[in-house]
C-alpha cells in the first residue's frame, strides 16, 4: 500500500536485469565471475596518497560548485593534449559525482515532457531510466553485429521524429566494447546538425581504446556546441569508488546545468578531486601500463572465446568483449543461468541491455589472465554439450 | 612481434604457456617458441625463476646486503675484483654503484653466523676489497614486484556483477 504513495514513474521503474542476475549469482559460493563492470586494478598509489595528504591537510571542505579550479585546469589540459578538445576550465566544466551524475544532469537540463531521446542498444543500463525519470519518452536504435555495433547514418536518419530532442552515444562502449571512429562519425554529423539534436556523449572509456586514438563527436567542429561530453576518472585511472567524472558543455549548457549540480549535489567530494588532481598530473604512465594490459587481456580472451566456438569479434575499446551465443539455441538468460549453475562462471546476459542484446552475453576482461583461463576452460566444458 | 611485451609478460609469469602466449601477442605458436629461444640463445633471457617467500616455508633463510669498497685496478677496472666475489655460490645478487660503496653483494645463507664467516674469511680477503659493510635483512615485503605476506590486499572485493 505504501507504493500508491510514491511517485508512479518511480514505482514504474523495471530493476536492471543485472541487478536480478546478481542476486542470483550472489546466492552462490566460489563463483568465477567475469561479469564485473570495472577495472581490476586498485587506483594508482599517487593518487591514493595525494588525496589521503589532502584530507590530513585539513582539506575536507566543500570546493567550488563546478569543482577545484586546479582540477578543472588540469582536465582542461588532459582533454586538450589527449583528444585535441578545447573546453575552458571557467566556461565549459563541471566535476561531477561519477559520469552517472553527469548523465542524469544533462538530461535533466535538456528534455521537457514527451521529448524523445535516441539511445542505442545494446546501451547501459542507467540510459533508459534516466531519460524517463526526466520526463522523456527513449526511442532504440538496434545496433547491429554485424556493424560492429555501430551506428549508422540510415539508423540515425530512420529513428529521428519531429519530436526528437537528443541523442545518448557511448563509444567506446558498454556492453559491446564498439568504437566509433573519424569516419563512423562524418556521415552522422550533418544529420545532427540539421536537426539540432543534442548529443549526449558518455565517453568514460575513452581512454580505452586499442587500435587507433579515441574520437569524441565534439572533435566535429560543427556541432562541438551540440555536445555535452561526459567522461570521468572510473575506468581510466581505476578510480569507481571515488565517483568522479566530468561534463564539458558550451558555456550556456554550462551555466544551467551547474544550476541542477550546485542545488543537489554542491560539489563533488573533495578529497576524491585532490587524489584526481595528481592523477592528471603524474598518472600518465600508470594509466598506459593499464591500457596495455587490457589489450593483452582482450586478445587473449576474444581468441579463447573463438577457440571454444562463442564468435567473438575483436572490439575496439572499452574491458568487454559481447560473444555471440545464439548457436546454443538459448536465450542470453538462459545461457548464463545454466553457465553459473553448471560451472560456477558468471557473466551477464546481453539482454540485460536491451532487445538488441539478446542473443549475446557481455564478459568482462577487468580479469588478471590466469583468471580469465580458468574461466574460458570452464566455459569450454559448459560447451561441449552444444556440440 | 613485440618483443618487449613478450619479455614482461614472462618476467611477471615464466610459467605462461606458449599457446596463451600466442593468443596474448596474436602471433603462432611457432613464432612464440622460436622468439623465446632466440631471446634464451642471446641470453636475453637469462633464466626462469620463482618468487619464494621463504619465511612461509619453514626454511631457515638469512639475507644480508653487503656495501663493498673496493680499490679499482688498473686494466680491469671493478671486473676482474667483481668476478672473485660473484664466483662465490654465497652471492645471489651483485651490482655495482654509485654512492658511498662500490659494489652491493646480495648474500644468502642458513643463519648469520653462515654469513659472517662468509664476510669474515671470503669477502673481506678478496684482493682490492677495502671494507665491507653488512646489514641483515628483517623482513621482505616486496620482492620482484610482489607484495609478499599481501593476502588481505590482493583479494577481489569487486561485487560479483556490475553495470
Amino acid at each position: 500500500m505504501y507504493e500508491e504513495l510514491l511517485n508512479k514513474q518511480v514505482v514504474d521503474l523495471k530493476p536492471s536485469g543485472i541487478r536480478k542476475f546478481f542476486d542470483l549469482a550472489n546466492t552462490k559460493k566460489g563463483v568465477i565471475s567475469l561479469g564485473v563492470g570495472e577495472p581490476d586494478f586498485a587506483t594508482p598509489w599517487n593518487i591514493c596518497e595525494a588525496a589521503i595528504y589532502s584530507i590530513k591537510s585539513k582539506k575536507t571542505h566543500y570546493t567550488a560548485n563546478k569543482g577545484l579550479p586546479e582540477l578543472r585546469k588540469e582536465v582542461s589540459l588532459y582533454l586538450k593534449k589527449q583528444y585535441d578538445l578545447d573546453y575552458s576550465a571557467e566556461k565549459n566544466m563541471i566535476i561531477t559525482v561519477g559520469g552517472s551524475e553527469a548523465i542524469d544532469l544533462s538530461l535533466r537540463a535538456v528534455l521537457e515532457k514527451g521529448d524523445e531521446v535516441i539511445l542505442l542498444q545494446p546501451c547501459y543500463v542507467a540510459y533508459e531510466p534516466a531519460v524517463l525519470l526526466a520526463g522523456g519518452i527513449p526511442k532504440f536504435i538496434e545496433l547491429k553485429s554485424e556493424n560492429e555495433f555501430k551506428l549508422t547514418k540510415e539508423q540515425l536518419q530512420a529513428a529521428i521524429t519531429d519530436k526528437t530532442k537528443a541523442i545518448v552515444l557511448n563509444f567506446p562502449s558498454n556492453p559491446t566494447g564498439g568504437v566509433m571512429t573519424h569516419e563512423d562519425y562524418e556521415p552522422l554529423i550533418p544529420i545532427i546538425k540539421d536537426h539540432n539534436l543534442i548529443v549526449i556523449s558518455d565517453e568514460i572509456y575513452a581512454e580505452l581504446c586499442y587500435d587507433g586514438k579515441h574520437c569524441s563527436p565534439a572533435n566535429f567542429d560543427e556541432i562541438k556546441d551540440l555536445v555535452i561530453l561526459i567522461s570521468g576518472f572510473s575506468k581510466a585511472f581505476a578510480m569507481t569508488g571515488w565517483r568522479l567524472g566530468y561534463l564539458c558543455a558550451n558555456e550556456t549548457f554550462i551555466a544551467h546545468i551547474n544550476k541542477i549540480h550546485q542545488y543537489v549535489i554542491m560539489s563533488a567530494p573533495t578529497a576524491a578531486q585532490y587524489g584526481a588532481i595528481e592523477g592528471l598530473r603524474n598518472g600518465q604512465k600508470y594509466v598506459d601500463e593499464m591500457v596495455e594490459q587490457y589489450k593483452l587481456r582482450r586478445n587473449y580472451i576474444v581468441s579463447g572465446f573463438n577457440r571454444i566456438g562463442l564468435k567473438t569479434h575483436m572490439p575496439n575499446g572499452a574491458f568487454y568483449i559481447f560473444p555471440d551465443i545464439r548457436k546454443t539455441g538459448l536465450t542470453s538468460v538462459e545461457f548464463c543461468e545454466r553457465l553459473l549453475e553448471e560451472q560456477n562462471v558468471a557473466c551477464v546476459p546481453g539482454s540485460a541491455f536491451g532487445n538488441a542484446g539478446e542473443g549475446f552475453i557481455r564478459v568482462s576482461y577487468a580479469y588478471s589472465i590466469e583468471e580469465i583461463k580458468i574461466a574460458i576452460e570452464k566455459i569450454a566444458l559448459f560447451m561441449e554439450q552444444f556440440k | 612481434m613485440e618483443e618487449n611485451i613478450l619479455l614482461s609478460l614472462l618476467e611477471k609469469n615464466a610459467r605462461l604457456e606458449v599457446k596463451d602466449l600466442a593468443d596474448i601477442l596474436q602471433e603462432s605458436e611457432d613464432n612464440i617458441l622460436e622468439k623465446m629461444s632466440e631471446l634464451e640463445k642471446e641470453k636475453v633471457i637469462s633464466g626462469y625463476h620463482t618468487v619464494i617467500n621463504w619465511d612461509k616455508a619453514n626454511v631457515d633463510k638469512v639475507s644480508a646486503l653487503i656495501e663493498v669498497t673496493c680499490q679499482p685496478e688498473r686494466e680491469f677496472g671493478y671486473d676482474r675484483i667483481a668476478s672473485m666475489i660473484y664466483a662465490y655460490s654465497e652471492v645471489e645478487t651483485m651490482y655495482l654503484m654509485s654512492g658511498r660503496s662500490e659494489f652491493i653483494v646480495m648474500v644468502e645463507g642458513k643463519t648469520m653466523q653462515e654469513i659472517s664467516n662468509f664476510v669474515g674469511a671470503k669477502l673481506a680477503c678478496v684482493d682490492g676489497v677495502t671494507g665491507t659493510s653488512t646489514n641483515f635483512v628483517l623482513k621482505k615485503y616486496k620482492s620482484a614486484g610482489i607484495v609478499l605476506d599481501d593476502e588481505k590486499d590482493s583479494a577481489d572485493d569487486r561485487m560479483i556483477v556490475t553495470p
